[in-house]
């Protein structure tokens, strides 16, 4: 199996990625994650606005067959969200690193980014996962 | 009597090829001092036994087809088709379960389907689950999926005293461990304008009956902006029947309506098994807690019906689903299908039409004798309470004693302001007859 | 659309009846203008039309008195037709459940000795019949441990540790009941995990929930241990009697300490599944929790004599958790499970539960050898199988539950328990016979051989029954929960 992991972001243990600009980031959900959720069905996002710890659940996605928690990967205040993956969760499975963003953030705390992983540690904890 | 199929020659063969000298050594794990208890049960019967003795006890029974009955409160005594128990009786309804595999369960689903159908068109809402187990549980779901809605950030919640005494004895037994203020029982003479006053930013949901437990039809039109103001969610409670004649919750802006499935061509059969609908707005569908059927299409195109938005529950959600709910009331939601079409639109409207005549008629001769009177200033379908001027359960006793009438429900011991009322209930099942001999029987007694 | 079967409101036609009412023998009464609804969008329809319709859609279900049903955890055996004779008794079908005690005493009494029997099989000091089903017993019983320990001023208490392998419903109803769930992974024989539960017993443990045997049909073989662990640290144990149809006869749980227990009526004691209920989940209790138990439940309160029966009524434990349901939980089906125990009786009840040990231990020793099973030691009432096999890998459990399906079997229930993969979880139950277990594994046997040689035959099924796989996905995606309003599109054939 193989997944794609963009090298410009980070990702955390529980599947979620994050692009870094300055104090601003966007977050979705990888490409592993997607697969192992297979079809989406839904999802439930965050109000702008809503202030979330690192770990907290900001959203839920939903399979015909499994539902998963969505992870801050740092602390931040929600700034944007991507409506158009309720419409099409479908998004989520088919460009999970581009149209499919869950929400835009103002970081609050920099610090945190150090313990994220980079795109080659990630690749091996997946495949470590699915072995 | 046994129902097991295995002949000696079976069991032989059977042990041996488990390498098992006895059926008791395939129970060698089991603790050897508890292996095989005693059991002090009374000796098997034969079926025939059997009914003879059920046959006794369901006789010592005093059964409504011998005593008219003017209790309701929650559950009442109604016409069935003779339809409906032939169908459920079918054993592909009867022992078929839960319809985990819905290439073999279309019968099933379909039937559920349907039901969603009929109670979204009776309550005037736009999604129905397949059912809770009864009006009361199907009440306190509600509050859960508020609660959920708001994602546990309200916690106040209130409910009319109004509210059938036992479905808030339900709702505060479920809502003990959850961090809930629950009001609407500090005073049990509050009206609606008090409970009003209540509402606020922290309030998750509003729960009402109408008809209430006494009778009355509420006015809900001012109750819901006060609601819907504070951003809350408004429940109603209500008795499907009524819905064949009343403007249905939906179209006066409730947001949830429960209510007990019971009136729908389910016996009394002693308070169970009933069912509980649940109806709400599409907009809360994922937040609704129950089985859901949903229509989609086989690979070859065909429309058939699956279980649907199932992540919700608690076979994937686990300690994070939204309730523990994993049946519905199965058998029940098939007899109250068949009955809704068996009905359909003239014949539950009229059947409604009987109960109101009923009860006005009964109301207003009530009236009339020195001692009673109605206490419902406002409109009423088929239940109104009395007031009396001797204590409920003398009369009840004397109703029974001596003129073979099972009366209406003392309300005094939930409501203890209402010493010596009572609250009676109508149906097509009372002929006129039935009425004049309680008026007669209230007037001499 | 294919030759699906109408829904009912396709069939109606404005102006048919399917009812006659007497006219009012009582004046008519004004309505309010205000209050009545302008329409109602129910179907018109005769009698033989609505016959008709649900004839036909009956004739789409799998049932027990279809054919095997295998459906592992919902021990769906026989449902003796007597249950229903019993259930419709006019005396008990007819009677309100408000009704004055003196009108009403062959209820209560059933509902007394119903106590008693439950109490003395699974060897508890009370019962309540009030849960409507296993999960609302499940949530009666994790209640009652909660407030036994608030009672007592044990407030830090708020944490019920759950195997891996249990239902979904028992970390459920714990969160329904405000308390944490701590899950304890198994062992490598399908044990609770002695060492890790250890780590986690504590003075902030309200208890244990644990089903045995557990839901690999393989019994706790250190229960006795865990009970004492469990104890030990001040807290409770829950069993889900999910399996009870193992063990009647054979081990009573109160007997090794369990504090409470639900019974699934429903399983254990035969009364229909109805296409999903209506169940009944009387929970049973240890002496410390008698108090708790909700109310009201069924007493004596005046006792007999040689003339005259006791009189039965209702009391409130001093502690009790409250009231779980309105009225007088599933009394029809009470009816019914009280039937079948008064039939069966001790001898009868073990006798149950010694031949579904009998049949699944058979069926396994037949199937064991084509179908990896995970733990290999002898199971109780059911087992648990893997539905994979390496020389097939594109096939997995689901494709042999629906290829079963075109051979009349119902499938066994599919990945459950999740420690196992691809699972496949069987339970033929007492009443089947020898020769349906054979043709079963014969089929599973074929299947296992079809797996390997012609896949697709799996993948492609069902052939033979009413629809062939359908699109769960586009069910969660465009929700359609009631009939088709006219202004959606006709939903697209699913892609393969």
């Amino acid at each position: 199996m193989s997944w794609k992991s963009p090298e410009n972001i980070l990702y955390t243990k529980t599947d979620e990625w994050i692009l870094i600009d300055e104090q601003t980031a966007t977050i979705g959900i990888t490409d592993y994650a997607q697969d192992q959720l297979s079809d989406i069905v839904y999802v439930e996002l965050p109000t702008i606005g809503d202030n979330f710890k690192a770990k907290d659940i900001f959203a839920t996605v939903e399979s015909v067959k499994a539902a998963a928690d969505v992870n801050m990967p740092v602390d931040g205040l929600i700034t944007e969200v991507n409506n158009s993956i309720e419409d099409e969760p479908e998004l989520i499975n088919s460009d999970p690193y581009e149209q499919a963003w869950f929400v835009k953030i103002d970081i609050s705390n920099q610090e945190q980014t150090k313990n994220l992983m980079n795109a080659t540690e990630y690749i091996e904890y997946c495949k470590s996962r699915s072995s | 009597m046994s129902y097991i199929p295995h002949t000696d020659a079976d069991r032989k063969t059977m042990l041996e090829a488990c390498n098992t000298k006895s059926i008791a050594d395939l129970f060698s794990m089991i603790p050897e001092q508890h292996r095989f208890p005693d059991l002090d049960l009374p000796s098997p019967l034969s079926e025939l036994e059997i009914l003879q003795e059920l046959q006794e006890l369901s006789e010592s029974n005093a059964n409504t087809t011998h005593y008219p009955c003017f209790l309701g409160a929650g559950a009442y005594y109604h016409f069935i088709p003779s339809l409906i128990n032939h169908m459920l009786l079918r054993g592909e309804n009867l022992t078929a379960y839960t319809p985990y595999q819905p290439e073999i369960s279309q019968g099933t689903l379909q039937t559920m389907f349907e039901f969603q159908s009929m109670i979204s068109a009776l309550t005037g809402m736009e999604v129905a689950n397949s059912s809770h187990y009864d009006g009361a549980t199907s009440t306190a779901e509600a509050i859960i999926m508020a609660v959920n809605h708001f994602r546990g950030k309200r916690t106040k919640i209130i409910v009319s005293p109004t509210v059938h005494p036992q479905y808030r004895q339900v709702i505060n037994t479920y809502t003990k461990g959850m961090g809930l203020t629950v009001l609407g029982e500090e005073n049990l003479q509050a009206d609606t304008d008090d409970l009003i006053t209540q509402l606020d930013d922290n309030t998750a949901i509003f729960i009402i009956q109408s008809p209430n437990f006494l009778g009355t039809v509420e006015d809900i039109e001012g109750i819901k902006n006060a609601v819907h103001d504070m951003g809350a969610l408004l429940c109603v409670i209500t008795n499907p029947i009524s819905l064949g004649l009343f403007k249905p919750p939906g179209e006066y802006g409730a947001d949830i309506v429960v209510g007990e499935g019971q009136p729908l061509g389910i016996p009394m059969s002693y308070g169970g098994p009933y069912l509980g609908f649940f109806a709400t707005r599409q907009k809360y569908v994922r937040k609704m807690s129950g089985r859901l059927v949903g229509e989609t299409v086989d690979k070859r195109g065909k429309r058939g019906y699956v279980l649907t938005l199932t992540p919700r529950e608690q076979h994937i959600r686990r300690d994070k689903a939204s309730s523990n709910i994993c049946t519905n009331q199965g058998l029940m939601v098939t007899a109250a299908t068949i009955y809704l079409s068996t009905m359909g639109k003239n014949g539950l409207k009229h059947l409604a039409e009987l109960c109101y005549h009923k009860a006005h008629y009964a109301a207003n001769k009530i009236n009339e004798l020195p001692g009673y009177s109605v206490i419902n200033n406002q409109p009423f379908f088929n239940e109104f309470t009395v007031s009396c001027e001797k204590p409920v359960t003398e009369l009840n006793k004397s109703l029974f004693d001596n003129y073979g009438l099972i009366g209406g429900y003392n309300l005094e011991n939930d409501y203890p302001h209402l010493e010596n009322h009572m609250l009676l209930a109508f149906t097509e099942m009372l002929s006129v007859d039935d009425i004049d001999s309680l008026v007669e029987a209230l007037g001499a007694i | 659309m294919k030759n699906s079967e109408p829904t009912i409101y396709d069939i109606s036609s404005p102006g048919r009846k399917g009812v006659n009412l007497p006219i009012p023998d009582v004046p008519i009464e004004d309505i309010p203008d205000d209050l009545l609804r302008k329409d109602l969008n129910l179907p018109e329809l005769t009698q033989l039309d609505v016959i008709r319709h649900f004839q036909q859609l009956s004739q789409l279900n799998h049932s027990i008195d279809s054919g095997f049903y295998p459906l592992g955890s919902c021990t769906m055996k026989y449902n003796p037709r007597i249950n229903e004779d019993a259930a419709r008794m006019p005396g008990f079908l007819h009677s309100h459940p408000l009704q004055d005690i003196n009108t009403i005493q062959g209820n209560l009494a059933l509902m007394y000795e119903l106590q008693e029997l439950l109490k003395e099989i699974g060897g508890f000091k009370g019962v309540t019949l009030q849960p409507a089903a296993g999960a609302h017993g499940e949530l009666t019983g994790i209640m009652m441990m909660r407030d036994y320990h608030l009672s007592r001023g044990d407030t830090a208490r708020n944490k019920i540790l759950i195997p891996d392998s249990a239902h979904g419903t028992n970390p459920a109803s714990t969160t329904m009941s405000g308390l944490e769930v701590i899950e304890i992974p198994s062992d490598s024989r399908g044990n609770v995990d002695l060492d890790i539960l250890k780590s986690k017993c504590g003075d902030d443990v309200v208890g244990l929930m644990i089903t045995n045997p557990n839901t690999l049909g393989l019994f706790e073989e250190q229960i006795k241990e865990v009970v004492k662990i469990i104890h030990d640290c001040g807290g409770l144990i829950y069993g889900d009697g999910a399996n009870m149809n193992a063990l009647t006869g054979i081990l009573r749980p109160g007997d090794i300490g369990f504090d409470v227990m639900h019974y699934n009526l429903h399983k254990t004691f035969s009364t229909p599944h109805g296409g999903g209920g209506p169940g009944s989940g009387p929970v049973g209790v240890s002496e410390k929790l008698v108090d708790f138990l909700p109310a009201p439940i069924i007493t004596i309160i005046e006792e007999g004599d040689e003339d005259n029966p006791p009189l039965f009524g209702f009391t409130t434990p001093k502690h009790t958790i409250g009231r779980i349901k309105a009225f007088n939980g599933q009394f029809g089906v009470l009816v019914r499970a009280y039937t079948y125990i008064r039939i069966h009786g001790s001898s009868g009840l073990r006798s149950n539960s010694e031949h579904a040990v009998l049949n699944a231990n058979y069926l396994r020793s037949k199937i064991e050898k084509t179908y990896n099973l995970p733990y290999k030691r002898a199971c109780l009432h059911e087992f648990v199988v893997e539905g994979c096999w390496q020389e097939a890998p594109n096939i997995h459990a689901l494709d042999i539950s629906k290829r079963l399906m075109d051979f009349g079997f119902h499938p066994p229930t599919n990945y459950f328990p999740l420690i196992v993969r691809e699972a496949l979880m069987i339970e033929p139950t007492e009443t089947e016979s020898k020769e349906t277990l054979d043709k079963f594994a014969d089929v599973l046997l074929q299947i296992a051989d079809e797996a390997k040689t012609d896949p697709q035959v799996l993948i492609e099924a069902p052939h033979n029954t009413p629809n062939a796989r359908l699109d769960e996905v586009q069910a969660a995606r465009q929700l359609v929960l009631c009939c088709r309003p006219a202004y959606l599109p006709e939903p697209e054939p699913m892609q393969t």
